[in-house]
């Protein structure tokens, strides 16, 4: 008797992944470093236009390593939905959601002008509150680190939100809030140490 | 595609043992960059099985030739002239068509253009280092560069980086978001480097070193290396066709 044919899964292994290295800049934000001429801009410096809807908002903060020192080669990119909660899949629109931002080479800031989300529904049809998707390449990371970023003057939405709900050490939730300071929120990602930040396996 | 509904299906998980771990010691710069808390895991919303798209209108006519993307007029690169060729694919063998491929990598001397690297090769004035391109409808990509040279690293007394190019790679989703480096067929250096051994199945480094292809290479110009980039697959295209509408 035949029997059937044990077929994998999945036939192909994903790629592993590497590195980004001490350079990320030079590839992936080159007018940043000082490469010009090539591309018009980087991409990923802009996210809004003046028809964009929603409340403008600005997101700062800086990545810090397990002794506390600041990095200053990290790059950092966000994936969010507009302000009506919605995630713009396509290269034509007034909101692209995406924005990518080199951390300052003194200061190790990254800076993002984009506009504040809108809730989007959880898998199981209950709402997430309002947050920003992040994913963060540098020398020393094997492998992106994804986390996420919510809004200090959400809390109610934060409580009942289900992947915050997720994360079993309560205290460790607050490394996912950002701080509102005016019209800018300020959010400090810390890679280890006391106050490491949740990171998602997505 | 304007998308706020329900996602159809997650990715299939990272294979987390296949990826280099974040703690690789060998790897000194991981020490201090490694989170050493459990991630947390939930299944995917829109949130993670969306992400950005990027079109034509963003690609210059020379962003996917390094040896004329920064030369002066008339001028080309030094080094060694290839053209790396291959195609997106995802877990399933299927093409992933559509997606943003961007590379970087040190010139044929082994210098990158960036004011931290001091190693004593020269720059070289017609080479930048970066170019980018979109995989086609049958998840295929090329561009032309010049071979990168290996250069050494201050993580040991004599350690020296292989030749590679750095690849970001976006996916349909933001969930299938990938750095990586492509390695070259042959280099003995690739064993000895000890970001190759963050991972650790050889066959995972056999994936990302690229193989010599003559047939596609061009004569008196340039040789052609293959490199296929596979990211992480989803059951939602198998019902794509039927979702549509909803
Ligand atoms: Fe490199």
């Amino acid at each position: 008797m035949a029997t059937p044919i044990e077929r994998p899964l999945y036939p192909v292994k994903e790629s592993a992944s590497q590195t980004a290295g001490p350079y990320v800049h030079i590839g992936l934000t080159p007018n940043f470093c000082g490469i010009t001429g090539v591309y018009d801009t980087d991409l990923g410096a802009t996210m809004v236009t003046d028809q964009t809807k929603g409340e403008r908002i600005t997101l700062e903060g800086r990545v810090f390593d397990g002794g506390g020192y600041l990095l200053t080669d990290a790059l950092v990119e966000i994936w969010q939905a507009d302000a009506d909660g919605i995630y713009h899949q396509t290269a034509e629109s007034d909101f692209s959601g995406w924005g990518r931002a080199p951390a300052h080479a003194e200061t190790g800031i990254f800076r993002f002008e984009t506009v504040k989300p809108g809730r989007v529904a959880f898998p199981d049809g209950r709402m997430q509150a309002p947050h920003i998707n992040v994913w963060i390449a540098a020398r020393g990371i094997n492998l992106g680190l994804n986390t996420r970023i919510y809004f200090d003057d959400e809390a109610e939405a934060n409580a009942a939100d289900p992947v915050l709900g997720r994360i079993e050490h309560r205290d460790r939730v607050t490394t996912l809030i950002a701080r509102r300071d005016g019209n800018s929120y300020i959010h400090d990602i810390h890679l280890q140490g006391p106050q490491e930040t949740v990171f998602f396996d997505i | 595609m304007k998308s706020n509904r329900p996602p159809i299906a997650n990715f299939f998980p990272r294979d987390r043992s296949w990826h280099p771990k974040a703690y690789t010691p060998d790897y000194k710069t991981s020490i201090l960059r490694s989170p050493s808390r459990a991630l947390v895991a939930f299944g995917n919303s829109v949130s993670e099985t969306s992400g950005p798209a990027f079109g034509h209108e963003i690609i210059g006519p020379l962003d996917n030739d390094l040896i004329l993307n920064f030369a002066q007029p008339g001028m080309s690169a030094i080094g060694e002239r290839i053209m790396v060729q291959g195609r997106v694919l995802d877990e399933r063998g299927q093409p992933v068509p559509g997606v943003l491929i961007e590379f970087w990598q040190a010139n044929a001397g082994g210098r990158y253009r960036h004011k931290k690297d001091g190693y004593l090769a020269p720059l070289d004035p017609n080479f930048g280092g970066c170019g980018r391109t979109l995989s086609g409808d049958d998840g295929a990509y090329a561009f032309r560069t010049v071979r990168p040279g290996p250069y050494p690293w201050p993580n040991g007394p004599n350690e020296w980086r292989p030749a590679h190019i750095h690849f970001s790679v976006f996916g349909h989703g933001f969930a299938q978001r990938l750095i990586t480096q492509m390695y070259f067929e042959g280099d003995p250096l690739i064993s000895r480097c000890p970001i190759v051994r963050t991972i650790n199945d050889d066959r995972a480094v056999g994936q990302l070193t690229a193989r010599l292809d003559m047939e596609a290479s061009a004569p008196m110009d340039a040789l052609t290396y293959r490199f296929d980039i596979v990211l992480r697959g989803s059951r939602s295209t198998l019902f794509e066709n039927r979702m549509e509408g909803n």
